[in-house]
């Protein structure tokens, strides 16, 4: 919790800050809308991807989800397909591809790195094979699907809202049924929670499928913003947002710690400071380089805390 | 200060370290003689290793003062406390396994110049310390290839490749077999004759009993008390720790043949709530059949590694069996995971608790609810439940803890095996099985836990108990099934338990 806190009071920190600096562009209904729009997009996948380091693994293959997704529903909308059917026809598969991840892991004891390493090879490779490399571009037909990733309801842009439907759900799991105490359980020691007697393949297929989804849900979402597909660049480098995020917002890679709500301050942290860099003029070239300073600067006060209350405790 | 004969080679006076909450040492003074092996004992918690942390330079105390030959020694870090020429061997060792015995002899302080090092002038004086404590393992043996007692005396040779004069053992025998405990026990005789002088610490009392010239018993952070070569005794000792006698250690074992129960029944009751046949496990070498009654304890004795964990993790599915016959109340099951076995009625604690008994890092009332949460209202969290029950066996099984959202961690040994024990008994177990339930903890706890054991056993329950300590299992089981390299060996009724018997057994005898 304190962390948590912790995390807030940057965000704050961080808005205010900008808000001294560049407070009319900052606090503009135009950009904080902006805002939200792109918390909502990034908060999808990060979910998934917090879900499953809370659990002890890691999932490297949720940028490659979002271009596959992207890509196939992209082609069955150029042959025709209605992309609502699309959609609902390739995120099925993603689920599959979650239970994929948690067979390798759990029957043949692979590591989660390697296991979701050789998906993100291998799904980048068939969105670029399959298309032959091709731009994938939706027609003027799909204005309604656009909607889903650039309309608003009630001011708040929907991706916001899918992210908001999104988070109650995981919430209640992870708070109020035994799959999210068993999550927690898990990511502590997975030994002990086997001895236990609780079936640990299937809370980590759980996991992982959940997170293969909502990437899945991300890649469709992302697609209806763009409107258009690039097989080799859509979603590149997003898992590394996505464990940034998660980071940030308190979990650990080691498991076990997390929230789905510091997951979205997480999430809220990295927007705003991509948000801030392009506000305050730095050359965008640098974005990068600030963003890895500002999350080295906050997972080494962490890790600094937790050396202290270890050693307070060491009797 | 005056260096006569009768300067101890050590003296640590008036040490006091304060942790948060927590006086850990209050002014305790320890000496130390010349070429004695001096016992350090006291329950969990009493700051017996927190002195020798402090000693080892790991430490640094908050006040007092430590003299070597009657002069003030400074010791702030682990380099000062080596180059005194003290050494001091924790619980968890500290080699690399990776490495071979020389190397890790040497680590650090490899013979050679500029980097390169002499690997014929390494392995020649590792082995010539090797041959000191009697390691009989080629120098290019991995660590990790070694026994728990065999890494053990590479420790004690890379101690003594520093010359080290005091040598500190911080409960060297808690995983080591009888044999190896023995061969161990000779080293140090032999360390003594060269004039090193030791201080070991042991929950294991008939060991510091046969071992130690002098004993220092610690309390709650203080000093309780001083016990000489020719008083020191199991009841000294045990008095002096928990600061009063424990006049019944084992609780009373009761007639199993019930006077109440016809005669004509008693071959069928008390009914068996377990019955295994010819099951064959993974590391086992022989099939094993034996039955288990309701309301009786039997004890599952052997040397370490004759089998008697991978026997009941089989039972339990972590490994499952790959032949024979289970029953349980006549019911044959089939089991293929721990979750089969709970479905059963089957609980098993097991032997490493820290990593497979509880969770650290979760709080008490989690690892309590654990195994039984899901069955409460699943899929939900039914918490008002799960408090009911864990304030319930919290104070059924006087588990000391400040509350029950404590994590587990910052409880005492004896604490966190009350939970894990807790953890099954919120399923309701017919069969209880605990591998080595005691292991670690200090004696209160201890009678506490062998009290409660009975009391299930009394209540109807079945319970498997493996143990490597001789006196828990000849003081409480009332069967001992005995196991020597993955075969059982025989089965000892009530009146034909003893060490000899059980010795006997499980060292690979026949059966009478």
């Amino acid at each position: 919790m304190k962390k948590l806190l912790g995390m807030t009071l940057l965000l704050a920190l961080l808005a205010i800050v900008i808000s001294i600096f560049e407070g009319q562009a900052f606090l503009s209904p135009g950009n904080l809308h902006n805002l939200l729009q792109r918390i909502g997009l990034l908060g999808i996948y990060t979910l998934g991807a917090g879900i499953v380091i809370l659990s002890g693994g890691i999932d490297l293959s949720v940028g490659s989800v979002i271009g596959f997704v992207g890509v196939m529903v992209a082609l069955l909308v150029t042959r025709g397909v209605n992309p609502w059917a699309a959609s609902a026809l390739v995120i099925p598969m993603c689920a599959l591809l979650g239970m994929w991840h948690a067979f390798l892991i759990g029957r043949f004891k692979l590591q989660p790195f390697l296991a979701t390493l050789t998906s993100l090879l291998l799904l980048r490779g068939l969105a670029r094979g399959i298309s032959g490399g091709a731009s994938q571009t939706l027609d003027k037909g799909c204005e309604a699907f656009k909607q889903l990733g650039n309309g608003s309801f009630a001011w708040i842009p929907i991706p916001f809202w899918i992210l908001v439907g999104i988070a109650l759900v995981l919430g209640f799991m992870m708070n109020f049924t035994v799959y999210g105490r068993y999550l927690y359980a898990i990511g502590r020691n997975e030994d002990a929670v086997r001895y236990s007697g609780i079936k640990v393949n299937r809370i980590q297929l759980l996991a992982y499928v959940i997170c293969a989804v909502l990437a899945g849900i991300a890649g469709v979402v992302e697609l209806s913003y763009i409107g258009e597909v690039q097989p080799a660049s859509a979603g590149l480098m997003y898992e590394m947002w996505a464990i940034a995020g998660a980071v940030l917002g308190g979990c650990s890679l080691r498991g076990g710690e997390g929230s789905v709500l510091g997951v979205i301050v997480g999430v809220s942290l990295i927007t705003v400071m991509r948000n801030g860099i392009n506000l305050v003029g730095v050359n965008t070239e640098w974005e990068w380089a600030v963003i890895g300073v500002v999350i080295l600067g906050g997972v080494i006060a962490d890790a600094a805390y937790k050396l202290r209350a270890a050693k307070r405790v060491k009797a | 200060m005056n260096a006569t004969a009768a300067t101890p080679l050590l003296e640590m006076k008036g040490m006091t370290k304060r942790f948060p909450g927590v006086l850990a040492l209050d002014a305790v003074d320890l000496d130390l003689r010349e070429g004695e092996i001096l016992g350090l004992i006291g329950e969990n918690g009493a700051g017996k290793s927190t002195l020798m942390r402090i000693l080892g330079g790991d430490y640094p105390a908050d006040g007092g003062q430590i003299l070597l030959d009657g002069g003030a020694a400074a010791i702030s870090d682990v380099q000062d406390s080596l180059a005194l020429g003290v050494s001091v061997i924790y619980q968890e060792l500290n080699l690399a396994p990776n490495l071979d015995i020389a190397s890790n002899i040497f680590l650090g302080r490899e013979p050679g110049a500029y980097g390169i090092v002499d690997t014929k002038r390494l392995y020649a004086r590792a082995a010539e310390l090797a041959g000191r404590v009697g390691i009989s393992a080629p120098m290019t043996t991995l660590v990790e290839k070694l026994s728990p007692g065999e890494q053990q005396l590479v420790e004690i040779a890379k101690a003594l490749s520093m010359d080290a004069r005091i040598l500190v053992l911080d409960e060297p025998t808690s995983s080591l077999s009888p044999a190896e405990a023995g061969k161990l026990f000779e080293v140090m005789r032999g360390l003594k004759q060269s004039g090193v002088s030791m201080i070991y610490i042991s929950h294991r009392l008939a060991e510091v009993e046969q071992m130690c010239d002098r004993v220092i018993v610690l309390r709650d952070g203080e000093r309780a008390g001083t016990i000489e070569r020719e008083r020191i005794g199991r009841d000294e000792m045990v008095k002096l720790m928990v600061g009063r006698d424990i006049s019944r250690f084992f609780p009373e074992r009761h007639e199993r043949e019930d006077a109440s129960v016809p005669r004509a029944l008693r071959s069928i009751f008390p009914p068996t709530v377990l019955s295994v046949r010819d099951l064959v496990y993974p590391g086992g070498k022989a099939p094993v059949s034996f039955d288990l009654r309701a309301g009786e304890i039997l004890g599952l004795a052997g040397l370490v590694g004759a089998g008697r964990t991978e026997l009941v993790q089989s039972l339990f599915g972590i490994e499952p069996k790959l032949g024979g016959e289970v029953r349980i109340r006549g019911e044959r099951v089939d089991i293929r995971s721990p979750a089969d076995a709970i479905k059963a009625g089957m609980g098993l604690a097991p032997e490493d608790r820290k990593a497979l008994g509880v969770i650290l890092e979760m709080p008490v009332v989690e690892n309590i609810s654990l195994s039984s949460i899901g069955s409460y209202n699943p899929p939900f969290l039914d918490r008002a439940r799960e408090t009911r029950v864990a304030t319930e066996l919290v104070e059924k099984l006087d588990i000391k803890t400040p509350g029950l959202d404590q994590l587990v961690q910052f409880l005492s040994g004896g604490n966190q095996q009350k939970v894990a024990l807790a953890k099954w008994l919120g399923t309701s177990p017919k069969i209880l099985i605990l591998d080595e339930p005691t292991r670690g903890i200090d004696v209160g706890s201890k009678s506490e836990i062998y009290k409660l054991i009975r009391e299930l056993a009394d209540g109807g329950m079945g319970v498997i108990m493996i143990s490597s300590e001789m006196e828990e299992i000849i003081g409480l089981a009332d069967r001992v099934l005995v196991m020597h390299e993955g075969r059982c060996t025989g089965t000892l009724d009530r009146h034909e338990i003893s060490e000899e018997s059980i010795m006997h057994l499980a060292t690979g005898g026949a059966q009478a």
